[in-house]
């Protein structure tokens, strides 16, 4: 069943295209990575997603509705997460308040009955043993996995995962990905961009490749990897 | 074990219970204490529930309104519009206070929350001079001189008989006790209301939105209602203590209803060095500002000078106000609203 999917979505900055016919669907439980150069549009690809950016062209249908004209907010409360690519806590309250937070507004529910989902995503995420710390004295890997509880939290069916991983060491990137991997074999449905590819690839079970706004590959990992135009125009590898 | 969340601590549980002894004891003191006492408790109340309500606007909500005079002017001349055109009881003409603040804040919160930070104070205060200019044109209750409460209306408000027989006081000292009662009411249920407010999800939304709007926002926090819900309650509480204000001085002028200095610099003052973004704070503030006040305020200007003097040196040395110097040190927090997880896996590792 396709949860989201974005029919010739375009969108342009003045004479810039950023985004150019691009066209894609995702199944439910299925985890995408998008992958591109620098300005390559995989950022505006992901805010054509949440809404913070509305699309010049084309629609994007999300759980069988047209959400292309819907705000940030209202996409959130019909099951858009989303992590931002530098994390933006809510740095004066606490880690379990952050989640009281998009639990409470995500779902819809009263702040009583969100305490056991925020407790669950805690531990999920690997976060219980800071729930009573401010988030913004958090490590970097502490605010990556912030980010994700806090998407989490909101009880999404599609999680949007921005360069979660950059700026990482190995050792807690390895820890990271192994979070997300749990989630997403619990069930749940991921779109995610990333530079660090070997992390990508060890979750996704699809590619896509952006390049000056266009998709130029999308498939099975190993093969989009293989790819002649992949190899040529995203890692630069002459052939 | 399951999971739980506390809020209390145990200073808050000893601060409620000295809170309630001291409502007790500010009730029943009109029993006791003298009329310029009484005028002077009036006067810290007022200023406390104004000075709350800005907290609320500027220290949670981020809309840093140098405009709330315009409020409180509304309430006064509401409250004596009523008294002297339709002959209502003051008393009763304060729900009007509240009223016409509120429906003059509407508008104003359309237009001024297109602007943002510096230009948001500066249009507010745009409006409130406005709004100044036009009340100074309305000839029923004076015009740009003003006018005082008609005398079958200051002498008899609803049960000012009852507290001279009461007390054997004579009618303007009954006023006065009439007042503060109302200024007590009023400020117990303007902390007490925003307190709850904080403890809600609303209020946690509110945290949520100074912090970043934008994450509220991608959480599903409807930033541009909280902010609506804000502007509009500080604007009701502070046309109602405007009402109240003018209700115990019986005089009114548009000069001195919709003074920035008297209702907005001064309340900034007491919110600033008592500390912003707490409850705490403008109590604290409120105290030293009528300290400050009533030894120095004959020294005229170079009292204003001075006071803006301490103003600088407290937000340079302690950027969150006395109470949250204090706060920090201590630990201490008479109006906790941080929710703390407990049990579960975090009772286990506890132990």
């Amino acid at each position: 069943m396709t949860i989201l999917s974005l029919t010739s979505v375009s969108k342009s900055f003045g004479a810039l295209k950023v985004t150019d016919d691009v066209s894609f669907d995702v199944a439910k439980g299925q985890a995408l990575g998008i992958i591109g150069p620098n300005g390559a549009g995989k950022s505006t690809l992901f805010n054509l997603i949440t809404g913070n950016i509305l699309a010049d062209k084309g629609t994007v249908t999300f759980d069988g509705r047209d959400v292309t004209r819907v705000s940030p907010m209202q996409r959130c409360l019909m099951g858009v997460g989303r992590s931002f690519q530098i994390p933006q806590p809510f740095s004066n309250l606490t880690v379990f308040e952050n989640l009281v937070v998009a639990a409470s507004y995500g779902s819809g529910l009263s702040e009583r009955a969100v305490t056991d989902v925020c407790a669950d995503v805690l531990e999920r995420c690997e976060l219980i043993d800071r729930a009573n710390q401010t988030a913004g004295s958090l490590s970097l890997l502490g605010r990556k996995r912030l980010e994700l509880a806090r998407a989490m939290a909101t009880q999404p069916k599609l999680l949007l995962l921005d360069e979660i991983a950059g700026g990482l060491t190995e050792g807690e990137c390895q820890a990271l990905v192994a979070t997300i991997r749990r989630l997403h074999g619990e069930g749940m449905t991921i779109i995610w961009i990333e530079h660090v590819l070997h992390a990508l690839n060890s979750v996704v079970e699809r590619l896509l490749v952006l390049d000056f706004g266009r998709v130029i590959g999308l498939g099975e990992p190993a093969a989009i990897m293989a790819s002649r135009e992949v190899r040529e125009i995203y890692l630069g590898i002459e052939v | 074990m399951a999971y739980r969340v506390e809020t209390r601590t145990t200073a808050s549980s000893l601060a409620a219970v000295a809170g309630i002894v001291l409502i007790g004891v500010l009730i029943a003191f009109p029993a006791f204490a003298g009329r310029g006492l009484i005028q002077d408790l009036f006067f810290i109340l007022t200023m406390l529930v104004l000075a709350q309500f800005w907290n609320l606007l500027a220290g949670y909500g981020g809309l840093v309104s140098v405009g709330q005079q315009a409020f409180v002017g509304l309430g006064g001349y509401a409250m004596f519009g009523a008294a002297i055109l339709w002959g209502w009881d003051p008393v009763a003409a304060l729900v009007l206070s509240g009223v016409a603040a509120l429906l003059v804040a509407v508008p104003t919160a359309f237009f001024a929350f297109r602007l943002a930070g510096a230009y948001f104070a500066i249009g507010t205060w745009v409006v409130a001079e406005v709004v100044r200019l036009l009340v100074a044109q309305w000839k029923a209750v004076g015009g740009g001189t003003g006018t005082s409460l008609p005398r079958e209306a200051s002498g008899d408000m609803w049960g000012q008989a009852a507290i001279e027989a009461l007390f054997g006081v004579r009618s303007a000292a009954a006023r006065d006790i009439l007042a503060y009662w109302l200024a007590l009411a009023l400020c117990v249920a303007t902390i007490g209301g925003i307190y709850w407010l904080l403890r809600t999800k609303r209020g946690l939304a509110l945290a949520a939105v100074r912090d970043n709007a934008q994450a509220a926002r991608a959480v599903g926090v409807d930033a541009g209602a909280m902010k609506w819900v804000v502007f509009l309650t500080a604007a009701f509480g502070t046309g109602l203590a405007g009402g109240l204000i003018y209700l115990q001085k019986g005089r009114i002028s548009p000069d001195a209803a919709f003074s920035v200095t008297d209702w907005t610099a001064y309340v900034i003052f007491i919110v600033v060095i008592g500390g912003i973004g707490t409850i705490e704070g403008p109590i604290i503030g409120v105290l030293v500002f009528f300290l400050l006040q009533s030894f120095f305020a004959d020294y005229g200007s170079i009292y204003l000078m001075a006071l803006g003097a301490i103003g600088i040196v407290i937000m340079l040395f302690a950027p969150r106000g006395l109470w949250g110097l204090f706060s920090d040190k201590t630990g201490i927090q008479l109006f906790p609203i941080r929710r703390r997880l407990t049990g579960g896996r975090l009772a286990k590792s506890k132990e």
